[in-house]
């Protein structure tokens, strides 16, 4: 597929859109204001068609001033709810959203009575349509994502603080009060241009998911912020192209055809769905904080607690016998552990094949490297016990279950710490005996 | 210029047309550690946060070495309750303690490597030195507790206000806490610390603030933490009288 002058002008376009709206949404989500952008695009519609009644014609600039105060007068009304009425935050969101939405939709009906040639434009506004976007839109999207990004760089620090400890910013001088309603004023900009292209309805996603999804990957402010940025630009991007005929082009059909009829598949909701697709991937496969990554820590947490329980139960039931190491009957061990047989299968097999238990039938016996691992395991576990018992206010009669719980989470540091404490105090368990005495 | 660190005229405070804080009227006396005690609800932030311009006052006058607090910003240091930010932000231990900085530093520029080495040095103030590249999430309440402690010293003023720096913290970071309030009075500073642990007043302070809506009591601990002023301040709520007085009796002979 080649791309042609027009596919490339709007793939710039929405590009720079989901860029820029990335970076402010970030800080609209840290600021706990995620849902601002949702009322200001709401809230824009009843300006853009009283600017084109008012004006008479689709003149861009005017539409992006009426939109603008509309939002603008949306977000006072709320603030206006809050402190002067009872009212509380999500409902004064709620009321006004869908108020300036509901007048908007009757305005725009009025307008589209009134038959003259830009109707259709104004239509579009409600979901967007990115595929008429022209060169002069390019323009001024970019003009207002380099003022926008301008702002951020060099208000950095004031909106770091801003965003994370308000309260301490004021303390400090900072103009609090001006400073969010410059980062409104951004986002309102922002969410202003990105009308035509996305529409009322869906540009709060793209405000929103790219931040979202910046979070999972990054806890340093400045990396989520460009994070945000590249996302937000590469879903847009690629929205764009699957709009313009990129499946096609790859697959050499087209996969969302029925029949014989070839569909047109709309930019804006495009961009939405590419968003969440990443911020899925992003709750998935996310190293630190995906779905995953915490279910094979929980696996593998689980699987170290039931070998280490397998090897402190040997050790305690082989204590005390004359031979080194003896063999255990399987029963006694399953007799002191709440497993089922499938558990207990499943770690004896574990065990036993990372060579620390040798099963022969019916009983189980600790090799060399088993009785090690034992032994480090039963000492910890008893030093816990101690450090519990003396160490804490805590019933004994309770230690016992803490102390398991415990011992798998505490580095090796801490261990030797509560050895030389314990030792100090004299209440240093006695040597044990395995067979590497 | 002599003017006390901390004056209140007159003070009132009133959310939502209901009073919070009547007819303050209060000076704090230089280089004191001074306590603010009162029951649940008393004001005791709010005094605070009045103080220092975060809550508008209904009526009265603040004044920080004779003059109005925008003056005298750069004197002032603030330590916010614990729970107020979130803790999950994505920022490290030493980005927060910068933060501290940031007054001083003013509109645009970007804290640089000698605000990075306050950073630091405030950091090992309160032993969280190795902390200093941490995401915030990681720390423990007392950790958290220190890191904020940290960013006030690294607004280097003269006036220290803390909101309940003790709440919910472990042993270590108490006396860590302590060390710090008594190493900051020997450098000649004020601190005012929101308290509620009445057994430790004595121990902790030199001065106290007893409050309750309105001011009961102010002054040196010995003359003013009596059973008679907690009577007065703790009213019929009797679980915490009982306290109150076990509190002066435990307190009152060592002294």
């Amino acid at each position: 597929m080649t791309l042609d002058y027009l596919t490339i002008v709007v793939l710039l376009g929405t590009s720079l859109l989901g860029g820029v709206a990335g970076v402010t949404g970030t800080f609209a989500v840290l600021r706990r204001r995620a849902l601002v952008g949702d009322v200001l695009a709401h809230a824009a519609l009843p300006g853009l068609c009283l600017a084109f009644l008012l004006l008479g014609a689709l003149h861009f600039a005017g539409l992006v001033v009426g939109a603008l105060l509309s939002g603008l007068i949306g977000l006072g009304l709320i603030t206006l709810m809050c402190n002067g009425t009872r009212t509380k935050e999500d409902a004064a969101l709620g009321i006004v959203l869908s108020t300036f939405f509901g007048v908007g939709i009757v305005l725009l009906s009025i307008v589209q009575q009134r038959a003259t040639g830009g109707q259709a434009g104004l239509n579009s506004y409600i979901f967007g349509q990115a595929s008429v976007m022209v060169r002069q839109d390019v323009y001024l999207i970019g003009a207002v994502s380099a003022t926008a990004l301008i702002v951020i760089v060099l208000l950095y620090k004031e909106l770091k603080l801003l965003s994370f400890d308000p309260g301490f910013a004021r303390a400090q001088g900072w103009p609090t009060f001006t400073l969010d309603l410059g980062l409104m004023g951004v986002l309102a900009l922002v969410t202003v241009i990105g009308l035509p292209a996305v529409g009322v309805v869906l540009m709060a996603a793209m405000l929103i998911l790219p931040g979202a999804t910046a979070r999972f990957w990054t806890d340093r402010l400045g990396h989520m912020l460009i994070l945000a940025g590249l996302v937000g630009a590469g879903s847009a991007a690629a929205a764009t192209l699957i709009s313009a005929g990129l499946l096609e082009a790859w697959l050499g059909l087209d996969p969302f055809a029925f029949g014989d009829t070839s569909v047109n598949l709309p930019t804006g909701p495009l961009i939405v769905v590419c968003g969440t697709a990443a911020l899925l991937f992003s709750v998935a496969f996310s190293p630190r904080r995906g779905v995953i990554a915490a279910l094979a820590n929980t696996v593998r947490l689980r699987w170290r607690t039931g070998l280490e329980h397998l090897l402190s139960t040997m050790y305690e039931l082989s204590e005390g016998q004359p031979t080194a190491r003896p063999a255990v009957p399987l029963k006694a061990v399953l007799e002191r552990r709440a497993w089922r047989p499938w558990q207990a299968r499943a770690i004896l097999w574990w065990a036993s094949r990372r060579g620390l238990v040798e099963l022969r039938d019916g009983s189980a016996g600790l090799t060399q490297r088993g009785a090690v691992h034992a032994v480090q395991v039963v000492r910890a576990h008893r030093l816990w016990e101690l450090f519990l018992i003396h160490g804490a206010d805590i019933a004994p009669d309770h230690v016992h279950r803490d102390a398991d719980a415990i011992e798998h989470l505490l580095p090796p540091e801490t261990i030797e710490h509560l050895e030389a404490v314990l030792a100090e105090t004299g209440k240093m368990p006695g040597p044990m005996h395995g067979d590497n005495d | 210029m002599n003017a006390p660190p901390l004056e209140i005229h007159d003070m009132t405070v009133a959310y939502h047309r209901k009073p919070v804080l009547w007819d303050i009227d209060l000076t704090v006396p230089e280089d004191s550690l001074v306590g603010i005690v009162g029951p649940n609800g008393a004001g005791k932030s709010t005094l605070i946060k009045a103080a220092l311009g975060l809550i508008p006052l209904a009526s009265g006058r603040v004044t920080f070495y004779g003059e109005p607090y925008g003056w005298q910003r750069h004197r002032v240091g603030y330590v916010p309750q614990r729970e107020s930010v979130d803790w999950d932000f994505p920022v490290t231990v030493s980005d927060v303690v910068m933060m501290g900085t940031y007054g001083r530093l003013g509109w645009l520029r970007r804290p640089g490597r000698h605000q990075r080495s306050i950073a630091r040095q405030c950091l090992e103030q309160v032993a969280m030195a190795d902390f200093a590249d941490r995401q915030i999430r990681q720390l423990s309440g007392g950790q958290q507790q220190r890191v904020f402690l940290a960013r006030a010293l690294a607004q280097d003023a003269e006036i220290y206000f803390m909101d309940e720096p003790f709440a919910g913290v472990d042993a270590a970071t108490e006396s860590a806490i302590l060390r710090l309030l008594q190493s900051l009075r020997e450098c000649g500073k004020t601190v005012l610390v929101v308290h509620h642990d009445l057994q430790t007043v004595r121990r902790y302070f030199d001065n106290v603030i007893l409050l309750n809506m309105r001011l009961i009591a102010a002054g040196p601990v010995e003359a003013t933490f009596t059973n008679e002023n907690l009577h007065k301040t703790y009213g019929g709520r009797l679980t915490i009288l009982d306290e109150a007085a076990e509190a002066v009796r435990r307190g009152g002979p060592e002294r």
